[in-house]
């Protein structure tokens, strides 16, 4: 039963649980009407401590084309945090007025504190550079809708891998199912952190490479996931600009890739995708955003209880 | 080898591992002891070529997580009429609260600060410990 759970870090799911939430999800897709009003009466609070307005859309257009409302803020200045108020207390307040609620923040791990305070389900919209579970219900879909199944498949993952929480939370995810191998393209410094290296990929048994450079590796991928290079995640200005420009994905090297590899990306883009590669067919990360939009509406429907 | 008189009823905190005994020493308070303690560094042992050891005159609380945390070789004897009444077998536990402090800058354990800091055992040779929070990997006290 998904009904109350809250949703912080892929592994709070069985893969049932998330099986669930897909099929939902491509049965939305094929019927959005159907579902446009099944949260009469149901309020998303969408709590936003540090500003994302694209995730933050997501989440608020989901609830408003499942027929719900939604209350929130944008940005921790805007907030009682900006008085000083605790996590705990907010989550605490906003509680006696919604339903569920979407939590965003800068420090990692505050959306697992958060949930230990609250009965009503609690979805991580991202918490620092630790995790961003919604991401990636929306990248599995775009995959299954893509390709069928996520098995037996090589994901390529390019960019910032070492603070890029859609990474991670697409690694874990990945990791459990069969057939997976996954080819990590960074600059040394960016590469995954260790616990995804030691305590997910090599605990499983993962095949995975660490390499630095993409043309000889795109003839091998199913996938493509790519990720900008953030600039709020560097202490120095001049570490960015080094390594932001590092990997950028351009018609050139498309050309190694197959006819059936495609290109993901959580956006925003930057210049790490070109925007020549935009009409491709294989360039999906526009769809993807749709998507998402999709498997949120799914993930309401399903921690609501209503289907 | 320097002597230490036996205690007639207390706790003797024996075989833990060189470089540790101080740091039991000191989450135990024992430094505030109005009782008689010894803390003993670098002594023989067969098995472990060095050793500390803590002889408390008194019966007092310990926190046997944070025992089997920071060396789950120690023996911790209960001491009675200058007997061992009751000898405790140390695990490393797999779950601490209120012991580790996370590192990690990001972690929101560096911004708020009314809750129990929580971690949970990842590798038990390795003694390595997960945040509860950010995932953050810390390994406390490292097999020596
Ligand atoms: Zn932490």
């Amino acid at each position: 039963m998904l009904k109350n759970r809250s949703l912080i870090d892929p592994s709070d799911f069985t893969r049932e649980e998330f099986r669930e939430i897909f099929d939902l999800g491509h049965q939305i897709v094929a019927n959005p009407e159907k579902y446009s009003k099944s949260c009469e009466g149901k309020i998303l609070a969408t709590l936003f401590y540090e500003p994302s307005t694209r995730t933050r859309l997501s989440f608020e257009t989901a609830m408003l084309r499942l027929g719900g409302q939604v209350i929130g803020f944008s940005e921790a200045a805007s907030s009682s945090t900006a008085k000083g108020e605790s996590i705990a207390d907010t989550l605490r307040t906003v509680e006696c007025y919604a339903d569920i609620a979407a939590m965003r923040h800068p420090k990692e791990g505050a959306p697992r504190l958060a949930s230990h305070y609250i009965h009503m389900p609690l979805i991580n919209a991202g918490d620092g550079g630790h995790q961003h579970p919604t991401q990636t219900l929306t990248d599995i879909l775009t995959i299954e809708r893509l390709r069928g199944n996520v098995e037996n498949k090589t994901y390529g993952f390019c960019g910032d891998l070492k603070f890029g929480r859609t990474v991670h939370s697409l690694i874990k995810f990945l990791s459990n199912y069969e057939g997976v191998k996954f080819i990590l393209i960074s600059p040394e410094e960016l590469r995954v952190p260790e616990y995804i290296r030691e305590e997910v990929i090599k605990k499983k048994g993962i095949p995975f490479e660490e390499v630095d450079q993409m043309e000889p590796y795109m003839g091998q991928l199913d996938f493509l996931y790519m990720t900008r290079v953030q600039r709020e995640r560097f202490f120095n200005e001049e570490d960015y600009i080094r390594l932001k420009d590092r990997f950028i994905l351009d018609k050139e090297k498309m050309s190694y890739a197959r006819p059936d590899t495609y290109i993901l990306h959580p956006l925003p883009r930057v210049n790490e995708i070109s925007t020549e590669v935009d009409d491709d067919p294989r360039a999906q990360y526009f769809q993807q955003a749709k998507n998402g939009m999709y498997v949120r509406m799914a993930l309401i429907l399903k921690l609501l209880g209503i289907y | 080898m320097l002597e230490i008189t036996s205690i007639e009823k207390g706790i003797v905190i024996d075989h833990i591992t060189a470089g540790y005994g101080i740091q039991v020493f000191n989450y135990l308070n024992l430094d505030k002891a109005d009782y008689n303690v010894a803390l003993i560094c670098n002594a023989y042992s067969e098995k472990m070529g060095k050793k500390d050891i803590i002889k408390i005159n008194n019966v007092i609380d310990i926190n046997y997580d944070f025992l089997g945390l920071i060396d789950p070789n120690a023996t911790v004897n209960i001491i009675e009429n200058g007997k061992t009444i009751k000898k405790v077998k140390l695990e490393v536990p797999d779950r601490v609260e209120n012991i580790i402090r996370c590192k990690n800058p990001r972690c929101v354990t560096s911004v708020e600060h009314y809750f129990p800091h929580v971690f949970h055992l990842v590798n038990k040779e390795k003694r390595s410990y997960r945040c509860e929070y950010c995932d953050d990997i810390v390994i406390p006290y490292p097999n020596k």
